[in-house]
């Protein structure tokens, strides 16, 4: 579904990402686990097309789309969380998840029914300004306007930044519901180790912008494992 | 009570006079961080066009004044393209040099007036060289209200009923329409609009044509009550800018609160000590509040809001 082939892109001639090789299966749920700043959300800024790489291709559903702009991406069936969520926060519940229709554009089916089932308190807060949310509402949100047009790929940054741990629990469940139900491929970045054991299927392990490990389902059970790479 | 009436016509004349000037302006700054400095000249553009289609060409004033709108989105949809996006001589630079030759005006408000202020240039003395110093007018229409010893245009009136409608209009077109919504998206945050599948540059350029077009009418309606000269575009600006300034960076709220505030002060100093006054006056009130709010009545709506949302 999705491949990284040699990826390397730079800030302002700052590489931040070396030579990333990484796929993800149809289905998959991989996770990229690392601690702040090696580069995690620039992987995802760079798969949905807001950085370039300056090196290495990306193929995405058996296309090259190295050099496709991001709205091109998000239109080809990629929807994208960034960290932090960015809601757009003087719009209303309801108009940010429309915002999402744009996404997959091959798609004829929108998911409001389903999603507003998975998270009732959009529909319930459907014409209030987004911005009033909590945090944990605000990436409810996020997930449903990226979601609305069911795309097939999910690029999700860092779930659990700034949520309450009882809410971080119930999205990785819902996340891994999605998942099932819908056959949504997720890729998602995250520190949380709680989080990377719950939802990953499996994880590359990212420092210094470099994948320095990949670990499998069995691996992921060994806690020492995992904790090896997000020691501080 | 005529001089009420006359403070009330004043106000109305103002009030319409900075809100038609201000609107297409406001729009291209608050959605693209452009400040567009040609602004008058694209008035100019509007008006000039719709006196020639009804005095050259003969069309009814209704009809050569969309002719005027449509002439000034089209000329600002190819100025977009080839000065403020830099789309065609990027273009022509892959082609010839193999690399893209200028940057996007977007967002860099200094460089984008530098620009557009050139543009302006251009724009007046290429009108002088191809139509002359000056052009036939139009006459106003719909004649006069008498009151007392006084008159007053009907027309002029009839603007300030107008300019409410296109308020009105504009609010409309950002808040209930999907092209509103990935509008006031872009401006907030452009990258997560970008990833959510939005073409951004088709937006701005979107933006900048309805700007235009704002620009073209309210030229149009100018036409019959002003002196057809190429530098009639000057007088717009000055407000417009003033009322953009005011009224901040929301773009329907700060130009309706904006046109209220500057109608009544010029209303009232033109009425007491005369038009010079009316405009000093405008001016005073500009740099004030640059001084106390200087990102506007509406720039500073919002910090209160935040403030109160990171306080609850």
């Amino acid at each position: 579904m999705l491949e990284l082939d040699g990826v390397t892109a730079a800030y302002d001639s700052t590489p931040i990402l070396r030579d990333v090789d990484l796929a993800v299966a149809e289905g998959e749920i991989v996770g990229v686990m690392g601690k702040n700043g090696v580069g995690k959300s620039t992987l995802l800024k760079t798969v949905i097309g807001l950085l370039e790489p300056t090196a290495g291709t990306i193929t995405y559903a058996g296309t090259d789309v190295t050099t496709a702009t991001a709205d091109e991406r998000a239109r080809a069936g990629m929807g994208y969380i960034p960290q932090g969520r960015d809601v757009f926060p003087t719009l209303t519940v309801e108009q940010n998840v429309r915002m999402g229709e744009t996404v997959n554009a091959d798609s004829d089916e929108l998911l409001y029914d389903v999603l507003y089932d998975y998270f009732p308190v959009l529909e319930e807060r459907a014409s209030q300004q987004a911005g009033g949310m909590s945090g944990g509402e605000q990436q409810m949100l996020a997930i449903a306007r990226a979601l609305v047009s069911n795309p097939d790929l999910l690029l999700l940054d860092e779930p659990s930044e700034g949520i309450q741990p009882s809410i971080v629990a119930q999205i990785s469940e819902d996340m891994q519901a999605i998942n099932e139900d819908l056959g949504t491929t997720i890729l998602f970045v995250e520190q949380n180790l709680g989080v990377i054991r719950e939802m990953a299927d499996r994880c590359y392990a990212m420092e210094r912008g470099e994948i320095v490990a990949e670990l499998g389902p069995a691996a992921l059970t060994d806690e020492d494992a995992i904790a090896e790479f997000l020691a501080v | 009570m005529p001089n009420g009436l006359n403070l009330l016509f004043q106000f109305l004349d103002s009030f319409a006079f900075i809100v038609l000037a201000a609107a297409g302006l406001a729009i291209i700054f608050g959605i693209m961080g452009v400040i567009n400095l040609a602004h008058g000249e694209f008035i100019m553009v509007g008006a000039y066009a719709t006196t020639l289609a009804n005095l050259e060409a003969g069309l009814p004033l209704p009809l050569a004044m969309l002719v005027g709108v449509l002439v000034t989105a089209m000329f600002g949809l190819v100025v977009e393209r080839v000065v403020i996006s830099g789309t065609v001589p990027n273009a022509i630079g892959r082609r010839v040099l193999g690399r893209d030759v200028v940057e996007p005006l977007y967002d860099r408000l200094a460089d984008s007036m530098v620009a557009t202020w050139g543009l302006s240039l251009v724009m007046v003395q290429g009108v002088r060289l191809t139509l002359g110093n000056s052009l036939d007018q139009i006459g106003t229409p719909l004649g006069k209200i008498a009151y007392g010893g006084f008159s007053y245009s009907s027309y002029r009136v009839l603007l300030a009923g107008v300019a409410l409608g296109l308020l009105a209009a504009t609010y409309l077109a950002f808040t209930r329409t999907d092209y509103g919504m990935r509008a006031r998206a872009t401006v907030q945050d452009d990258d997560t609009a970008r990833a959510l599948g939005v073409d951004t540059e088709r937006t701005y350029m979107t933006t900048f044509a309805l700007g235009s077009a704002l620009a073209g009418f309210t030229g149009a309606l100018y036409a019959p009550t002003i002196t057809m000269v190429p530098g009639l575009g000057g007088s717009f600006l000055v407000e417009a800018f003033v009322a953009v300034v005011v009224g901040g960076p929301g773009v329907v709220l700060g130009t309706t609160l904006a046109g209220g505030l500057l109608g009544a002060i010029n209303a009232l100093f033109s009425n007491l000590v005369g038009t010079f006054f009316g405009r000093i006056a405008l001016l005073v009130t500009a740099i004030v509040m640059l001084r106390f709010l200087p990102d506007g009545i509406t720039g500073f709506l919002d910090r209160l809001r935040q403030r109160r949302q990171e306080g609850a």
